[in-house]
């Protein structure tokens, strides 16, 4: 046979709770308790919050450039409550509802963002700081998941990107690693339909992202990445399967930027109004608040009592970041080396970095400050 | 005459070339509808089209490759990229092969490019998007790199960027895209790359600087009451080692203002040029002004991390005592 067909490939897409609060019961009972379900909503409730007023810093003058996650809270908090304490997530910046939820100071993103690189001092969570360069980051998970690997604690990494970052070589370079050194990787791309300005049409020309996976033999499945129960279902697969069998899967969620790129950008220019109203309506919490009034698990008292709550914890934080003594001119000395050069000794002591500034022995300079002063 | 910050000086030149020669044509990352993150690319998407002004997927290396393959190509593309901190994933392609082309075809092929980014600190920005790396590209042979510090300038040394038949960096000191007007012909003008301008005469001490710290440096000027010559090189790649020699021999003392970190910082050159140059003339020993030999520190601590008129004060005074 001189022409035969040597690989063919499928992508499915998962759904449990859909936007119209249909929920699947042959694949959702009994997959996350309720009191589960209630922690969670309750979690995204105060996660909408804190992302609220980050906004509100930021436009009044109190925060720097803040990049909203509203809308996409689901994928990193499902991954978070599937993933154990010794795995790593390494995400990039629209993640603050898994980070939060795997014990990361809420204070840490604020700072973070505030500027303050206190906010980057992060112990005992296994995460990474925050990625701002795009698509660095899915190579550094690759290579957590090696030392897991190769130190046999059977510790996975979970990586976060969005659909742009599926442009960049790393990522590509970072999906050949994982699949070929049979490394305990879940590529998580959160596909928000917008990398800045550019949608993932113009990303991507295949059907889906998912297929991506596929080039490099790894498991690829799409998921509704607006709704927790399908988004807790696939994560538990691709963590079962990278914890059991060292492979890694790439999950494409789909979800939605509700707000701007980051506060810096105006989305108005280039989206679609009906688009943004359409995803509205898709808003993750809005089902799942539906879904568990449904089942009698929630309430308008409740929900009123948990906002409260929110207030509450998001008011704390706020507070700790804007009130915490202002970091010292010579901060962004102390972690530079193990050990600090001697110049750089000598630059942190003096605060100058020219030879006369630094050895004021060399020249009297009194009267020349008095001038200078004057000036 | 228009008067214009520097961003919408860029916009007029860029504007100015396409509609002079077609193979001048626009990539990069939110550059079409968005007009770029800085909006320099403002209308340009609605003027010239889709073809001409690109939305590329977001990938560095990618928009620095293929525009290395435009330029062979017989175009003249102009990429940008969106932060200097962003650079490093196009590193491979401009370093190692842009700026090779001519050398490794003996002068067969040419690669007239314009990669236009983003500079420096000041604007409260997140991290990677306030470094100063222009010494890296400085340190790349065949490569030139332009850095206004005007709206005036960043018009005519844009328009002769893109009319070189060599590729060349035109970095955009971020800090001053808006932060002040000034007149500028709406004529098409030119400023040749290579040469400094001496911004004001001085007896005294020579400073020479580039970018936004230029304005540090007219500041600190004014306070000292001194006379100072000020040199704003325009060009850092090739560096005008002529105006600076005669500056120099004439004061017989130098300081060097940068905001990228001191160590192989271009105030090494400059000062190596210098005592090449000035030996016999000096009165004191070149001093640098610079950034602290660290990361570009987050915002809270900017301010501190860049030179400021206070100690660019400090090294006029000790200087002049020495």
């Amino acid at each position: 046979m001189p022409v035969e067909t040597v690989f063919e490939a499928s992508i499915k897409h998962v759904s449990i709770l859909d936007e119209h609060g249909n929920f699947d019961s042959a694949l959702g009972d009994g997959l996350i308790p309720d009191e589960d379900v209630v922690a969670m909503y309750t979690h995204m409730m105060t996660c909408r919050h804190f992302d609220e007023i980050a906004f509100k810093l930021q436009r009044s003058g109190r925060m720097g450039t803040y990049p909203e996650n509203r809308g996409q809270e689901v994928p990193s908090l499902a991954a978070a409550y599937v993933l154990q304490k010794k795995d790593w997530m390494v995400t990039c910046y629209r993640e603050n509802a898994g980070l939060f939820w795997r014990g990361l100071p809420m204070e840490k993103i604020l700072l973070h963002w505030m500027g303050d690189e206190r906010g980057n001092h992060i112990e005992d969570v296994n995460v990474t700081p925050l990625a701002i360069s795009i698509g660095t980051q899915m190579l550094h998970a690759t290579g957590l998941a090696w030392a897991s690997k190769y130190r046999g604690d059977g510790a996975i990494a979970c990586t976060f990107f969005g659909d742009g970052a599926t442009s960049e070589g790393d990522f590509h370079e970072a999906a050949n690693f994982a699949a070929n050194l049979d490394l305990p990787v879940v590529f998580v791309c959160q596909n928000n339909g917008w990398a800045i300005s550019t949608p993932t049409t113009m990303e991507c020309s295949a059907p889906t992202l998912a297929q991506r996976g596929l080039a490099y033999g790894m498991d690829c499945i799409q998921v509704d990445g607006n709704d927790l129960f399908a988004m807790v279902s696939v994560m538990r697969d691709a963590v079962q399967h990278a914890r059991e069998n060292n492979r890694p899967t790439f999950i494409e969620a789909l979800t939605y930027r509700l707000g701007d790129h980051t506060t810096a950008d105006d989305a108005r220019r280039y989206r679609d109004e009906d688009e943004l109203a359409m995803w509205e309506k898709r808003d993750p919490m809005i089902r799942l608040r539906n879904y568990l009034e449904k089942k009698d698990l929630w309430s308008q008292e409740k929900e009123e009592e948990q906002l409260a709550s929110a207030k509450n914890i998001v008011s704390g934080v706020v507070k700790y970041a804007e009130e915490i003594d202002a970091p010292t001119a010579t901060d962004f000395f102390d972690s530079m080396y193990a050990e600090l050069p001697k110049e750089l000794q000598i630059q942190r002591q003096t605060m100058r970095t020219s030879s006369l500034g630094q050895d004021p022995s060399q020249v009297d300079v009194t009267s020349q400050e008095e001038v200078s002063k004057n000036g | 005459m228009a008067n214009l910050t520097l961003v919408q000086s860029i916009n007029l030149a860029l504007i100015q070339e396409m509609e002079k020669d077609d193979r001048v044509l626009l990539i990069g990352e939110d550059i079409g509808l968005n007009g770029g993150v800085f909006r320099a690319t403002e209308g340009l998407f609605q003027r010239f089209g889709g073809d001409r002004v690109v939305d590329t997927p977001l990938a560095e290396s990618g928009i620095m490759g293929t525009a290395i393959g435009l330029a062979i190509g017989g175009l003249r593309p102009i990429p940008e990229i969106q932060f200097e901190g962003f650079l490093g994933t196009a590193f491979d392609q401009l370093t190692n092969q842009c700026a090779r082309i001519s050398s490794r075809t003996r002068g067969n092929l040419t690669c007239p490019l314009v990669l236009r980014v983003p500079i420096g600190g000041g604007i409260h920005a997140p991290e990677h998007h306030s470094d100063s790396p222009e010494a890296i590209y400085t340190h790349t042979p065949g490569l030139k790199i332009v850095m206004p510090s005007s709206p005036y300038d960043a018009k005519g040394l844009l328009i002769s960027a893109i009319r070189d038949p060599n590729p060349v960096i035109f970095f955009e000191p971020k800090r001053i895209y808006r932060s002040f007007r000034e007149d500028v012909p709406e004529d098409e003008y030119t400023i040749p790359i290579g040469a400094a301008r001496v911004v004001c005469e001085g007896e005294e001490l020579t400073m020479i600087s580039w970018g936004a710290t230029v304005i540090q440096c007219m500041n600190a000027i004014e306070q000292s009451g001194k006379s100072i010559e000020l040199i704003d090189l325009r060009t850092i790649s090739p560096i005008d080692m002529d105006t600076i020699a005669n500056s120099v021999n004439k004061t017989g003392r130098c300081v060097v203002v940068h905001e990228a970190p001191k160590t192989c910082g271009l105030g090494a050159e400059i000062a190596a040029g210098v005592m090449e140059h000035c030996f016999l003339h000096l009165e004191a020993p070149v001093q640098r002004v610079c950034g602290f030999d660290t990361i570009m520190p987050y915002y809270k601590l900017e301010l501190d991390y860049l030179p400021d008129a206070q100690r660019i004060g400090k090294a006029i005074a000790e200087t002049l005592a020495y």
